[in-house]
């Protein structure tokens, strides 16, 4: 479904990504991981359009997509639920819902699927007219992931969703990425939660410092000595 | 109530000149008016983008001196020896003009500066009025540089059948200003409630975000640079028709503070913002001229402002609306605002 080959990616003369390739299969849950600054959000922001690659090439449903800007990505059926400030503050539950159906045309479908995610987040339904900056941290990872769903996405690509969140809430934010994949969404995540990260996944690989270094299922993964010594905390798993 | 309010400002304002008829008072509404225009104008891009423009003033002028020369003619020599001759037309279409060329400056401006944002931006915006202002000093041929463009006639209309009406008199220039600043208001207004206007707001709250939804950042700022520049250049047409003389004092940085401090004062971000702001800061030197000399009224006029960005940092209208927003809470049975305050 996505094949990245070779990507490059350069902030000013710092280069970032230093050849990335990995692919993602129609309904595959694959998880991006590695240590802080080792180049996955990048990775993903490369994806979606809002940096643009130095050198490499991204495909996406068997066409090339290396040119096309964050707008035709989102159009093709990629989303994407970035990391740290992940609503608009000062508007509405609602206006952000919104926000995520922003290039869909179809009031109708859009409607619906407001009641879908209203479904899957009563807690959101309830405070619809709430200013999104007003809500708890993982309330507003919520409304994240539901502006994301708004989009219709055919692949969902989640960078650190559970960042700055309680350990309770964590959990319940994998259970609702891992619902999105069961409902027939691919899932592209980034994750520095390594462990929680290879026990969902189908297919994983580590980068560190611009270079994917392995890559496996998550159980090959989870059972490679170098993970566990650099990623798992040593052999306590 | 609140949908009322901008038609029943609108109306109280229309019945001014009907009971008051000193002329001091009269012009000084006139040109608070204009100024009121050039701070909405500046409120699009601040108030709903947040870029600071702070060579708003720019556009104000060229609005000026393009409607003046279009209703004056002109006879220039360009590089190469080519002669522009240019008969003098009505003033009309020199306000249309005007209007067209400060938009058209915008869409360069916006173009080749939004790919820099914050601090660059803010110097890259300076740097455009000051080259406009230098400009229209030394393009002597053209602008009658620092001797001014004099003689400005004032604004005709000409209606079918009926002959010509000019807008000579103050009451009817007033009017005039007033009916600019109602179209300026409801362009505004439907520009930021539209689809165009929530895109703006998503990009101003949280850009890279605005971006991974698919909004085209740049376009849209340049479309509200484009509307700002223009109704900016309304605005300075209505001024040089009214003073009948510009001269390159116009681009003065000032100008643009004095913009500024009309936004920021009323509050940014809000459509009445930049027209209490403006009728505040329009009329202190008004009123305190006629209790103290010229020394203490720009005083009076810095310690209001730092009063009000003291108490009221958000402006004057959001201060009202969260104040009013507070007595309807309060208002409230006390289970719902047990809720209210659990959510917050």
């Amino acid at each position: 479904m996505l094949e990245v080959r070779d990507l490059v990616c350069r902030y000013g003369k710092v280069e970032a990504l230093k050849g990335i390739s990995l692919s993602v299969k129609q309904g595959q849950f694959v998880a991006l991981i590695g240590a802080n600054g080792a180049g996955k959000s990048t990775t993903l922001r490369a994806i979606s359009g809002v940096l643009s690659s130095a050198a490499g090439q991204l495909s996406f449903e068997g066409q090339d997509i290396t040119r096309c800007s964050a707008r035709e990505i989102i159009g093709r059926g990629i989303a994407h639920c970035p990391e740290g400030r992940r609503v608009f503050p000062d508007m509405t539950v609602d206006e952000n819902l919104d926000m995520g159906a922003y290039l869909r045309p179809d009031r109708a479908g859009i409607e619906q699927d407001r009641e879908r995610v209203f479904g899957m987040f009563p807690r959101l339904a309830e405070r619809r007219q709430q200013v999104a900056g007003t809500l708890s941290g993982g309330e507003q990872q919520m409304l994240a992931i539901s502006r994301s769903i708004m989009s219709r996405p055919k692949l969902m690509m989640f960078d650190e969703p559970s960042l700055g969140l309680a350990p309770n809430i964590v959990e319940q934010v994998f259970d609702i990425i891992d619902n999105i994949r069961k409902s027939g969404t691919t899932v592209l995540m980034v994750e520095q939660n390594a462990y929680s990260a290879l026990e969902m996944c189908d297919y994983a690989y580590l980068i560190e410092a611009g270079v994917i270094v392995l890559s496996g299922t998550g159980e090959e993964l989870i059972d490679n000595k170098h993970i566990r010594d650099a990623y798992l905390g040593g052999s306590g798993h | 109530m609140k949908r009322y309010l901008p038609w029943i400002a609108l109306i109280a304002a229309a019945s001014i000149p009907l009971w008051l008829h000193d002329p001091y008072i009269l012009n000084a509404f006139i040109t608070t008016g204009i100024f009121i225009i050039a701070a909405m104008s500046l409120n699009l891009l601040l108030g709903y983008t947040g870029q600071l423009n702070l060579g708003q003033v720019a556009f104000f002028g060229i609005g000026a001196y393009t409607s003046a020369l279009v209703s004056l003619g002109f006879d220039v020599e360009l590089i190469g020896g080519i002669r522009v001759v240019h008969e003098p037309w009505p003033v009309w279409t020199g306000l249309l003009i005007g209007i067209v060329v400060s938009a058209f400056c915008g869409y360069i401006v916006g173009k080749l500066s939004f790919r820099v944002r914050g601090a660059y931006f803010v110097i890259v915006t300076i740097s455009f009025a000051e080259v406009v202002r230098l400009v229209a000093l030394n393009w002597v041929e053209l602008t009658q540089g620092p001797l001014a463009l004099t003689s400005i006639p004032p604004v005709t209309l000409g209606l079918p059948g009926l002959g010509y009406y000019d807008f000579f008199s103050k009451q009817s220039y007033f009017y005039l200003v007033l009916g600019v600043l109602a179209i300026s208001y409801i362009i505004i207004s439907r520009l930021v409630n539209s689809r165009t206007g929530r895109a703006m707001v998503a990009l101003k709250e949280n850009e890279s975000l605005a971006v991974s939804v698919g909004i085209d950042v740049t376009s849209y700022l340049v479309l509200a640079a484009v509307v700002s520049a223009g109704i900016a250049g309304a605005a300075g047409g209505l001024y040089a028709h009214y003073l009948k003389i510009i001269d390159p004092d116009v681009f003065l940085f000032l100008y643009t503070v004095t913009m500024v401090i009309m936004v920021v004062t009323g509050g940014k971000g809000t459509l009445a913002g930049p027209v209490v702001g403006g009728l505040i800061f329009g009329f202190i030197p008004v009123f305190s001229r006629s209790f103290v000399g010229p020394e203490l009224q720009w005083i009076i006029y810095g310690v209001f402002m730092i009063v009000i960005v003291f108490v009221l940092p958000e402006g004057i209208v959001p201060a009202i609306e969260k104040w009013f927003a507070s007595k309807d809470k309060s208002r409230m049975p006390e289970s719902t605002q047990a809720q209210v305050q659990d959510a917050s």
